[in-house]
């Protein structure tokens, strides 16, 4: 598990440009499954068929990863930057970012604000590839970027920039993995879809495609065990796979929210419940795809979301895993 | 070129704006007709014109999509003194109001935003950009017992600017004029039409994109295409910087049609982005691309209809758009056909897939 | 069906408990009042209760009445020394909601018996100990903690879960000149009509089908009149919500007056040919209705509803309620009842050649 959280959560991908993680995610699941496609929105589809008779179940976690693209090259060859999903300019100063092709460079702040006075904002920031000039430093307008460290393992605790959503990809890997030779009652699709982070964009074509009877999304969601927790969240690092009953975009279809509390309790696997107030998931747009998708989400509770370090305890992961592999062996029905 | 300036002509001085773009459905009609195998209107207004490809079956089917509609303002109350309330329509800031000829109403009635004399202003109030719920139209009334019949509540009104030509230089030929954004897609989609492409077409002047990309939406679900380019009129942000200055321009006039790689509402689908550099190319058409993330366009609905389309937006440069009158370089303009014409004859099915 | 049982109704609609996500309880009661008035009732993937009322025509044609049956409200996020801390469903207005009593729906293990929920109250520091500019400043939810008044050891607590869903409670009142104050007017008010306009329709024989829809989750972003609109693919939609009834001290050109009938709303997200089939309705039934100016968003089903599929001719039919999104709003009966019949005459008028009467007007 640990190998697959550090070749998945390491490999590069921002919104609209997941070739390379789509590519790792195809090499750990291609002898998995019964079908690989790869849409107009380059979602990567993984269809795993069941017995018959069963539901059309999609599970969904997201490729990509927080990042930039740059918008200018300078006269000085710094690199003014859009970002690409939300970005917290307090978060991304001094931090280090690498690019599609490998280049590496600093976030640094320009001379209008004072960092020890006022808070910057992203129009503050440049990147700093270390370059005189813009030739030197062979970057273009549209090129992507992303904050990138490697992932360490401490006891429990798991870190890495891209847990959002990496390690839903990894969970949703590892049940595939572990279903291996088995006949699920169920067909599931696996969708590792692309930009979340832009607005679900990817899960609202592929939900379209599929048309799933039941959803779950995989991502990550905030923890309220931080000092002076505000808003109050009953969520923490270390009590389980949380199951979403709301977040900021949507309210999960409680037969679905059941049938998951169900499935761990039938196999003794901790879990929570969460409510998140800001922020939401691909669940969003699938349970309003056509008619409607009864829709709900398994979360891994993560602190420092949106930052460059963020961190699950891997006891959560395996709650998710475990969870996930109960409800789809159960019926679902409600 | 003459004649694509007089179609920008036509186009611009018309009355448009989003939710009520009935006067430039029906002049882009008679301009498209006998261009058209099909013409039809659909719930929301859109005017959806098919064109059958001399490619042989089976034949991809493309959506070009341009919006007919223009920023604006309705009337939401009328005073007893005679002055209307109103409430902007689209994206249009208080500041670029003050002062300004509007156009109101299906009778066309011209009126005035009064801006308050310098002389009776405090230094504090002069300071302060004006704030849209201090602002009246003035129709020269002094009762609203006057207006009955002319304007009511729920008109729409424009702004009153008429296009003219600014520069003849053929090296520079630059126009102004209201509603480029975007009266310039809808004249680059309708010099396209007079082409014959191997591909189907859907050439879809489209409905409400400046309060929230509405039209579209509805034109693709429709449509089905396999791929969608959006024409537009864009941001360009190019006047002289300040010595300490150092941003990009959003885009350029005079660097040719300017290609979105990202913007608020789309990242463009790798393949078509790789048509259009192929096509410029080959055809020796400068280009430019966009500074990513400023603005939305149609193909941020398009391209998430249904199972998913390809999709890349085109724009013209042009200064000032949101604003009574915009610039362009019409050098631009017909470089946009150019481009979007070879990306229509060079499509292929290559062009639609993901590499990996 | 008379006006007088459309305020008996609204009474029930306004005070049954159904956040958004949890509208249960009240389409139990939109349920049983449409019993009778309709052919058909199901529930849908979101939550949403679709009522059909078969036409008479061939070919048939679809109509689609649309009134969201949630209401905005609090969710548990917390349980702590025996107080919940609460979150919004929904655009809450904090301010509204201090020494609001509240019922709690409790979903824990053993919480069957308790149906019908939990007391209790947001009360927040007496004004003796509110000092500087915490004093001053805004109540925000963050603040809020409800305390249903039981020992912090109570076994009662067990039975809270996060993600259980709050209300606001006792709130129905009868006010003079007719009017009613409660909470969720927005929009049991808008079922009410919709209820009331199939009531008047039973007496009338109508070509077009009706799809009388009481949307779930429009508070969070019309999620019900997305699917439904899809699912349904009417030929002609009108949403019934409320709207801002004039208040002393609002902008008169943001409001509607009380009593004067329905709004029409006129703008980029309603369809001239439906709009002026409503007015036309309404002239001939000498049914008053105000023209409300809606230049972008509505706020409504009918911004969902409009785009789906192909696109959907939609009006939008708003009745005015002051203090919007507050546990006390108040509507004018009478405006019920005029949207109500203004509805049921629109629909009775629709006929073989209206869908291209509407498509005119474009």
């Amino acid at each position: 598990m640990l190998d697959l959280m550090k070749r998945i959560t390491e490999a590069f991908g921002v919104p609209g440009y997941e070739d390379e993680i789509r590519t790792a995610i195809r090499g750990e699941i291609a002898t998995l499954v019964d079908d690989l496609q790869v849409d107009a929105m380059g979602n990567l589809v993984a269809l795993r068929r069941g017995a018959g008779g069963g539901k059309r179940v999609m599970l969904a976690a997201h490729m990509d990863q927080i990042g930039l693209m740059v918008t200018h090259v300078d006269k000085k060859g710094f690199l003014r930057f859009a970002p690409l999903g939300y970005l917290f300019a307090l978060a991304s100063w001094g931090t280090q970012v690498r690019f599609l092709d490998g280049t590496v460079g600093t976030i640094g702040l320009d001379g209008r604000v004072n960092p020890r006075h006022d808070l910057p904002t992203l129009h503050d920031l440049l990147v700093d590839v270390g370059a005189t000039d813009p030739t030197e430093a062979g970057k273009r307008v549209g090129d992507v970027a992303t904050f990138w460290r490697p992932f360490v393992a401490q006891g429990n605790a798991w870190f890495s920039p891209s847990m959002d959503d990496r390690v839903g990809c990894a969970v949703l890997i590892e049940v595939l993995r572990r279903a291996n030779g088995e006949v699920l009652p169920h067909d599931l699709y696996a969708v590792f879809t692309t930009q979340e982070e832009v607005g679900t964009r990817g899960a609202t074509t592929s939900a379209y495609t599929i048309q799933p009877d039941i959803a779950v999304a995989v991502d990550v969601t905030l923890t309220g065990d931080l000092p002076h927790a505000r808003p109050a969240m009953e969520v923490a690092l270390g009590r389980g796979a949380a199951i979403k009953i709301q977040d900021g975009g949507m309210i999960s279809h409680p037969g679905v929210n059941q049938l998951l509390i169900s499935a761990a309790e039938a196999v003794d696997v901790s879990y929570q419940l969460e409510v998140l107030q800001g922020g939401s998931t691909d669940a969003m747009s699938i349970q309003v795809s056509r008619q409607g998708v009864p829709t709900s989400a398994v979360s891994i509770p993560s602190r420092h979301v949106h930052t460059p370090s963020q961190i699950v305890d891997g006891r959560d992961v395996e709650a998710a895993i475990a969870l996930l592999g109960s409800f789809l062996r159960r019926p679902m029905d409600f | 070129m003459g004649d694509l300036r007089e179609i920008l002509q036509n186009l611009s001085n018309e009355f448009g704006p989003a939710g009520r773009e009935s006067a430039v459905r029906t002049r882009l009609r008679k301009l498209v007709e006998h261009f058209a195998d099909g013409v039809e209107v659909d719930a929301l207004g859109n005017l959806l014109v098919h064109k059958t490809g001399y490619g042989s079956v089976p034949r991809l089917r493309v959506l070009l999509a341009a919006h007919m509609d223009e920023v604006g303002v309705m009337i939401t109350r009328v005073e007893k003194n005679g002055l209307l309330r109103f409430h902007p329509v689209g994206g249009i800031e208080a500041r670029q109001l003050l002062g300004k000829r509007l156009i109101i109403g299906d009778e066309r009635v011209p009126g005035i935003i009064g801006a308050k004399p310098i002389h009776l202003q405090s230094e504090a109030e002069w300071e302060k950009s004006p704030d849209l719920d201090g602002l009246a139209i003035d129709l020269g009334a002094s009762s609203d017992a006057e207006l009955s019949g002319k304007v009511k509540v729920g008109d729409y009104g424009v702004f009153a600017t008429r296009f003219s030509v600014l520069s003849e230089d053929p090296g520079w030929p630059t126009v102004i004029g209201k509603a480029f954004d975007d009266r310039a897609g809808c004249a680059v989609l309708v010099a396209l039409l007079e082409g014959e492409y191997p591909v189907d077409l859907v050439a879809a002047f489209t409905v409400q994109e400046e309060v929230g990309l509405r039209g579209a939406r509805v034109a693709a679900f429709r449509s089905t295409p396999d791929a969608a380019i959006v024409l537009e009129g864009t941001v360009c942000d190019d006047l002289p910087q300040d010595e300490d200055e150092d941003g990009p321009a959003v885009t350029k006039l005079g660097a040719g049609p300017a290609v979105t790689i990202m913007d608020r509402g789309h990242v463009a689908h790798p393949g078509i982005l790789r048509l259009l550099r192929e096509c410029a190319e080959a055809e020796g058409i400068a280009i430019q691309y966009k500074t990513p993330g400023i603005g939305a366009t149609d193909a941020g609905s398009i391209h998430l209809t249904r199972d998913g389309i390809p999709a890349a937006t085109v724009a013209v440069p042009c200064r000032y758009i949101h604003s009574p009158a915009a610039i362009l370089n019409l050098q631009d303009l017909a470089d946009t056909v150019q481009l979007v014409g070879s990306a229509l004859q060079r499509l292929s099915a290559d062009h639609l897939r993901r590499l990996t | 069906m008379d006006k007088d049982e459309i305020g008996r109704n609204l009474r029930l609609l306004a005070e049954a408990d159904g956040p958004s996500g949890r509208e249960g309880r009240a389409i139990d009661v939109a349920r049983t009042l449409l019993s009778g008035l309709a052919d058909d009732v199901q529930i849908d993937a979101v939550g949403s209760l679709v009522a059909v009322r078969r036409g008479i025509a061939e070919p048939r044609k679809r109509v689609m009445i649309a009134a969201h049956l949630d209401e905005i409200g609090l969710i548990v996020t917390k349980i702590e020394d025996g107080f919940l801390h609460v979150s919004e469903v929904g655009g809450v207005d904090p301010r509204s909601w201090l020494g609001q009593e509240v019922t709690v729906y409790p979903t824990g293990p053993g919480s069957d018996q308790y149906g019908n929920g939990l007391r209790g109250y947001i009360g927040g520091r007496p004004p003796h100990l509110r000092r500087g500019p915490e004093g001053d400043a805004a109540t925000t939810t963050r603040e809020f903690r409800v305390d249903i008044g039981l020992h912090p050891n109570a076994p009662e607590l067990e039975l809270i879960r996060v993600g259980d869903f709050v209300t606001a409670s006792h709130t129905y009142v009868e006010l003079l000149e007719g009017r009613v104050a409660s909470k969720a007017l927005d929009n049991r008010a808008g079922v009410a009509a919709m209820i009331g306009a199939l009531g008047y329709l039973a007496a009338a024989r109508h070509d077009w089908d009706v799809v009388a829809v009481a949307t779930a989750q429009e508070e969070m972003g019309y999620r019900g009149a997305t699917t439904s609109a899809f699912e349904i693919a009417p030929d002609v939609a009108v949403a019934i919500d409320v709207t801002f009834g004039d208040t002393p001290g609002l902008d008169e050109s943001r409001t509607v007056p009380m009593d004067k009938g329905p709004a029409l709303g006129w703008g980029p997200n309603l369809h001239p040919g439906v709009v002026k089939a409503l007015r036309e309705a309404a002239d001939a039934l000498e049914i008053p209705y105000v023209t409300e100016p809606l230049p972008g968003r509505s706020g409504t089903d009918a911004w969902a509803i409009q785009v789906a599929r192909e696109g959907i001719p939609t009006a939008l039919l708003s009745i005015p309620v002051r203090y919007m999104h507050s546990p006390a709003e108040m509507v004018a009966l009478a405006d019920i009842d005029r949207t109500a019949r203004l509805l049921a005459g629109f629909i009775a008028r629709l006929g073989p050649d209206s869908l291209s009467r509407i498509a005119e007007e474009m």
